[in-house]
């Protein structure tokens, strides 16, 4: 059989070193909210420059998510 | 999304405000509302000698980076903890604020815990009533008192900290819940030296978001410790701030909102003056800090009570 070079249909977002599979195609903002974070307590950023989260997420994408909250 | 000023992609969004911005409009803005804040709550005027608490976090280089920046003579204070825990966080957290201020030529002083009174804060807080199960109330004083010594001794006009708005907002929540009203009359972006020996506090970063000094510290490539304390997991600090958040999420400017309707309310009398119970304070016998405790202050009575003989710490 024949293999397609398919692109995958996930973005992953990187959390604390931890990888996470998203399905591509909402945005960011819901991703984080599914993938159990507060939008209000990451930042996101792509190739390395912050991005707003009313991005629609591409499929391979590699979002990269901060925490920001500490609690000293 | 695209900044509100340029139109270029915006690498923030602050729903609270309902503004977008770019990095570069981003990095600006937050100098300019720290000066508005600094300006409003009257928190200290230019040519003034300020000493800012670095921790190594993210909020307290951003201040000092941001001070720097609008031209405040600001020096920096670190004080090493001795915290270890198996991940370096004291060492680790000490050469991040030591590299910081040696590339932009900031005079940065640290104070260690351990080589000056003889003990680490987690030992010293073993020791103690006060630090068995954890050691932050233990530190918290410790800090206290060292930077308030600092500040009264070489004459900096206040002492900074990089309290943002989340934390304000967290502790303001935790001490509602109670009712605590000594804390509460207590709680400002502004803590007055209400008497000698007492050193003047300000919160230059009290309206802004925790996730906005993150993102500048980013933006700003602020090399900051990005593990936590050990000792905060499961802080009441964290619990709160989760809550808060989550109402923030349905109702963008619900904890602003909460904090400075809580300032507001504060000015208009809703909190006796009486309750912070400031008046009953003295001089203790050892080091002369402020105290409502007879005879000597904590600070004192805790390395009296913690360190052997031979190792206790020079009466200052
Ligand atoms: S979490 Fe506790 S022990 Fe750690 S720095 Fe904060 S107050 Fe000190
Ligand atoms: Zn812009
Ligand atoms: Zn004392």
């Amino acid at each position: 059989m024949l293999r397609m070079d398919a692109q995958p249909l996930t973005t992953t977002l990187i959390h604390r070193g931890k990888r996470i599979e998203v399905r591509s195609g909402s945005t960011l903002r819901d991703a984080i909210r599914k993938a159990g974070f507060s939008p209000e307590a990451v930042l996101a950023a792509k190739d390395g420059e912050l991005i707003t989260d009313d991005r629609i997420l591409l499929p391979g994408d590699e979002i990269l998510l901060v925490a920001v909250i500490s609690g000293g | 999304m695209r900044c509100r000023i340029c139109g270029a992609p915006a690498a923030i969004n602050m729903r609270q405000h309902k503004l977008a911005l770019c990095r570069a409009h981003f990095v600006d803005w937050i100098p300019e509302q720290t000066e508005r804040a600094i300006d409003h709550y009257k928190m200290a005027d230019r040519g003034e000698k300020l000493l800012v608490a670095v921790s190594g976090g993210k909020d307290s280089l951003a201040l000092w980076d941001v001070l720097h920046r609008l031209g405040y003579a600001a020096d920096g204070v670190y004080i090493d903890l001795g915290i270890d825990e198996g991940i370096g966080y004291s060492g680790k957290s000490r050469a991040l604020c030591e590299s910081f201020a040696a590339a932009r030529g900031l005079n940065l002083q640290v104070v260690s815990v351990p080589a000056v009174y003889g003990a680490s804060i987690p030992d010293v807080a073993k020791k103690s009533m006060r630090g068995r199960r954890k050691p932050c109330s233990v530190c918290g004083l410790v800090k206290r008192h060292i930077m308030n010594r600092i500040c009264r001794e070489q004459g900096y006009a206040a002492l900074a900290t990089g309290h943002n708005l989340d934390d304000e907002a967290a502790v303001l929540l935790h001490n509602a819940m109670t009712w605590s009203g000594g804390y509460l009359v207590r709680q400002a972006p502004v803590l007055a030296a209400t008497r000698p020996g007492l050193a003047r506090k300000i919160k230059p970063f009290c309206r802004i978001y925790e996730r906005e000094t993150a993102a500048y510290a980013l933006m700003q490539k602020i090399e900051y410790i990005y593990e936590e304390c050990p000792y905060s997991e499961g802080s009441s600090t964290l619990y709160y701030k989760e809550i808060l958040n989550r109402m923030e999420e349905d109702r963008p400017g619900a904890k602003l909102q909460f904090y400075l309707a809580f300032l507001q309310a504060k000015d208009q009398g809703l909190f006796a003056p009486g309750a912070s119970g400031e008046s009953d304070l003295h001089e203790c016998a050892q080091c002369g800090q402020p105290t409502s405790a007879p005879g000597k202050c904590a600070f004192c009575r805790l390395w009296e009570n913690a360190t052997p003989p031979g190792l206790r710490p020079p009466s200052p």
